[in-house]
């Protein structure tokens, strides 16, 4: 007879190894998706070109040219694209498909499979910026951050902004139906909320209660701290507040991020259904 | 070589004789009770085949011994714990081969191995695992471009891939073709022999006959029977069916003794055409226990 006596086994990888792992994982996956690279680096550039020829012409108050404007808003979409919608709708699908039951079966802890999605999303926003930047600055002359400190905002902004577009995507992937009616949901959402968080019209022309709703999602604060990296110092007279609120958009974009992924790794559902 | 292979089952080794212990387990659906009750004992080292109809709760037991699905009522350990709460470390010691895909179907068959590695306390090398499974001539190929039957190789890999203590399969052998079969039992043998407790579900009986030391039949919600594939259903077997040619018709008797059927018949008739005397095999005994069959009524009694 052969003694299996059982060996003590060593503890499994920790949290933070699978984490680095996943990483790696998802960037390779993303950048072997052509249709999914090609349309999230395209989609920033292709409006911004579509946007400055229909309003280049046009001024937003304080004399801000509308492409300078628009830039501000683009980034942010754009980034909202890469997180809140391509992470949706990959969970979603990744659920479908059984990738998920056997992440569960393997013991993965949902903290690490969230920072796998994480940091593809930071790599993917900075490749995106990174391509959109240059169009902007020398197709159409739009001033880039004036100095540090405007650059270090829109580096806070950008970041903060793509892990709570990140915990909003993983949250919204937990509605019902198959991946494509969730996905289909989601572009919905995202659609919506681009309207509504003046992406596309200045943020003051829109109704009150369209200003309350977006404030409570991370677009809102998104396009308004991109806003405060790219417009002059006096365009901030012209925001809701009277100013940029830099506080209070690290805030609600700080509690995003926390409180969703608190939530989220309580609620984060494996498989389709129950269990 | 051959009669280690299929040494008798290690009963009692280890700190816990058992690798599964069920009692009373309850399973409900809105208000259908899938499980109802069922008791079930998976020993150290065997290999434990479940069978019944679709339907019958098989899949529900197995998810709930992997902690994947809550249950309603009932005691369950698996390798000393209660899968409900049971954490990493104990999923480490347990493997499953799932229908599912790898990490991505972009990602070739070494990538996917060499990823999933990085989970597991103990991971086997990916080349043994490669060639354990008949892969290693695919190992370049993305999981997009395999076959069907490589697909459930490549399950096969990343279920034992842990080294696991004891091993879940839910119809492996679903889907492959008669060569791919026999190699996968094959692997499952030597898997057993290593030591490795396994627990399958099948809906053929023959795999079942092959590969499991004990095999037990689900119907209603609860284990019908349990026993060694050649005992299943002990009471059910004692009948025999006496069977012979009477002007052209088909006779049969089912009796639980043969014997004196035959000396009836023989001091009635000089020649007997057609005579045979048959016991049960496991698809018929497997057919009663689950109800499939309504017991065909005796179409002639000699007494």
């Amino acid at each position: 007879m052969t003694a299996v006596s059982t060996p003590t086994r060593p503890a499994p990888p920790s949290t933070t190894r699978i984490a680095a792992s996943r990483v790696g994982l998802e960037l390779r996956l993303f950048f072997r998706d052509r249709q999914k690279v090609a349309f999230s680096f395209a989609y920033p550039v292709v409006m911004l070109v579509i946007f400055a020829a229909i309003l280049g012409g046009d001024e937003r108050p304080g004399d801000v040219p509308f492409t300078q404007y628009f830039l501000a808003g683009i980034a942010a979409t754009g980034i909202m694209l890469v997180s809140f919608q391509a992470v949706g709708t990959a969970i979603a699908e990744e659920r479908e498909t059984g990738q998920l039951e056997r992440l569960q079966l393997l013991g993965t802890p949902p903290a690490a499979y969230f920072a796998g999605k994480a940091g593809q999303v930071l790599v993917t926003t900075a490749a995106q910026l990174a391509l959109l930047l240059p169009v902007a600055r020398y197709a159409y002359d739009v001033p880039m951050p004036v100095d540090v400190a405007h650059w270090l905002t829109f580096l806070w902004v950008a970041a903060l902004g793509s892990l709570a577009g990140t915990v909003l995507g993983i949250a919204v992937s937990a509605l019902r139906g198959s991946a494509s009616s969730v996905s289909t949901g989601i572009a919905a959402l995202a659609l919506v909320l681009q309207f509504f968080s003046g992406v596309f019209f200045g943020f003051l022309e829109l109704p009150g209660w369209m200003q309350q709703a977006a404030a409570l999602f991370p677009l809102k604060w998104l396009t308004q701290g991109m806003r405060s990296a790219f417009l002059p110092e006096q365009a901030g007279a012209f925001e809701i507040a009277g100013g940029w609120e830099h506080g209070r958009t690290a805030l609600v974009l700080a509690a995003w991020v926390i409180i969703g992924v608190m939530v989220c790794v309580r609620t984060f559902r494996w498989r389709r259904g129950e269990g | 070589m051959t009669t280690t292979e299929l040494a008798p089952l290690a009963v009692g080794s280890g700190t816990d004789p058992a690798a599964v212990t069920v009692r009373g387990l309850v399973k409900r659906y809105g208000d259908r009770a899938v499980l109802d009750g069922l008791d079930l004992e998976v020993r150290r080292g065997e290999c434990f085949a479940l069978l019944g109809p679709n339907g019958a709760g098989k899949t529900t037991t197995i998810e709930i011994l992997e902690g994947v699905r809550p249950r309603d009522g009932g005691e369950v350990r698996v390798l000393g714990e209660d899968p409900a709460v049971a954490g990493r470390g104990w999923r480490d010691r347990i493997g499953v081969v799932t229908q599912g895909e790898g990490a991505g179907p972009a990602l070739s068959v070494r990538e996917t191995l060499d990823h999933f590695a990085g989970y597991h306390a103990m991971a086997r090398p990916t080349g043994e695992l490669l060639a354990a499974v008949g892969l290693d001539g695919s190992a370049g190929v993305r999981v997009e471009r395999l076959s069907g039957g490589q697909r459930r190789r490549l399950a096969v890999a990343l279920g034992v891939q842990g080294r696991p203590e004891l091993l879940f399969l839910d119809e492996p052998t679903t889907g492959m073709d008669p060569v791919a079969r026999r190699q996968f039992w094959e692997l499952i043998r030597e898997l057993r022999a290593d030591g490795t407790t396994i627990l399958l579900t099948t809906h053929y009986l023959d795999e079942a006959a092959e590969l499991a030391d004990r095999v037990g039949v689900i119907a209603d919600g609860r284990l019908a029977d349990v026993a060694p594939p050649d005992e299943l259903g002990a009471a059910l077997r004692r009948e025999s069916t006496v069977s012979w040619l009477e002007a052209g018709v088909r006779r049969r008797v089912r009796t639980e003794a043969p014997a004196a059927v035959l000396r009836d018949l023989l001091a009635v008739h000089a020649e007997v055409p057609g005579l045979t005397v048959t016991r049960p095999g496991l698809e018929d005994v497997y057919l009663q226990l689950v109800g499939a069959t309504p017991t065909t009524a005796a179409e002639g009694d000699l007494r």
